[in-house]
């Protein structure tokens, strides 16, 4: 590593949004309008993740009253407040670019299947949900003891959150 | 004191400022430049020091500049240069970027990227002719005066020739970080020269002018 890549290093911020191509994503962007500070929610999917260290980038890709928008957030920018992660998608390519030339339901990405570990995992992706969605399964865990329930309960409470 | 120090470019990042967003920098290193011979009016007719950078093999170098660090008491080294001031210093003396701070303004001048003899169009910005169209006119300068009057082609007219490798400034370029215990300096926008290149850092000339210092 030469010195100019340790001190990029350094400047990376410490918490970094954590994404994964293919995943439909909210990000939460604050915007300063005067002195007021607000939060606007920004929900697409992740198309593109470029660059290294402190210049890393993603994209990502909506359709806005018919219309495709694509917004370009540097990892490292201190105007996202957090990045939620909605649904993961089942996608074989690095760069989805192939989801411009298309529209409507051609544009879908279906959805990962649920496998018990890998559902795990997204959920505690999400540290905000996380303590909330384990309260309220243990509350259903209550009701149904069987272990089955605990892992189809997750995937109902996410998209409500 | 001097305003100025010598140094290498790193390369080019980007870090982003409390209400300014992301700005894009220049990673110098300046120093640590030591002063190899402080030159005073009554020995030498005017008042510099000659500060040097950068560490060289003895071997390197031929044997009057080995004597010349000698004498300092410096390590041999790749670069020296001027700078005019310094009365305060002394030879062997240690400077380094603590001279510039946050928010002030500098010169950089550094050799720029040599890109080889080109033509009036990427030399000169010319606009060139049609590429289709029968057009017999594509990259050449076109007329380059007039006949019976002036009878001759003008001073600085545009021509093909070498491009870069030549001593560039940029001025009034801002500090937005210094580093002093890596020696590191930031500077907003691009600087002349490609990575590892020597750079002659020195307090922006106008704004000096203009505070009247």
């Amino acid at each position: 590593m030469n010195r100019l890549e340790r001190l990029e290093e350094g400047l990376i911020k410490k918490d970094t949004p954590e994404m994964k191509i293919g995943q439909t994503v909210r990000v939460h962007v604050r915007i300063k309008e005067g002195d007021k500070e607000r939060i606007q929610v920004y929900e697409g999917i992740v198309i593109r993740i470029k660059g290294t260290r402190n210049r890393r980038t993603f994209t990502v890709r909506k359709i806005s009253f018919g219309v495709g928008v694509e917004r370009i957030f540097p990892f490292n920018s201190p105007f996202i407040d957090q990045v939620e992660t909605v649904r993961e998608g089942k996608v074989r390519r690095a760069k989805l670019y192939y989801l411009r030339e298309r529209t409507g339901r051609a544009a879908r990405i279906t959805e990962k299947a649920r496998v018990y570990p890998t559902q795990q995992k997204s959920v505690s992706k999400i540290p905000e949900v996380k303590a909330e969605v384990k309260a309220e399964v243990k509350a259903e865990v209550k009701v149904k003891p069987e272990p089955k329930a605990k892992t189809k309960a997750t995937p109902k409470v996410k998209p409500e959150e | 004191m001097i305003n100025g120090l010598i140094g290498c470019k790193l390369g080019m990042t980007q870090v982003f400022l409390e209400g300014r967003g992301l700005i894009p920098v220049t990673v110098l290193e300046l120093g640590p430049c030591k002063v190899v011979q402080v030159k005073t009016v009554e020995k030498d007719g005017y008042q510099a020091a000659q500060i040097s950078f950068g560490n060289v093999k003895e071997g390197r170098l031929v044997k009057p500049l080995v004597g010349h660090y000698g004498k300092a008491g410096v390590a041999p080294s790749k670069f020296l240069r001027e700078f005019h001031g310094g009365e305060d210093l002394l030879a062997g003396q240690v400077l380094s970027a603590d001279i510039f701070s946050e928010g002030d303004f500098v010169d950089v001048t550094g050799t720029s990227r040599g890109k080889g003899f080109q033509g009036v169009m990427k030399r000169h910005n010319y606009g060139g002719g049609r590429k289709t169209h029968g057009s017999r006119f594509h990259r050449a300068p076109g007329s380059i005066g007039s006949s019976a009057y002036p009878s001759h082609v003008f001073k600085n007219k545009g021509m093909p020739g070498q491009m870069g490798n030549e001593r560039v400034t940029a001025e009034g370029l801002e500090v937005i970080d210094v580093r002093l215990e890596e020696n590191l300096v930031l500077v907003k926008g691009a600087v002349p020269g490609g990575t590892k290149g020597l750079v002659v850092v020195r307090k922006s000339l106008k704004r000096r002018l203009k505070q009247g210092k």
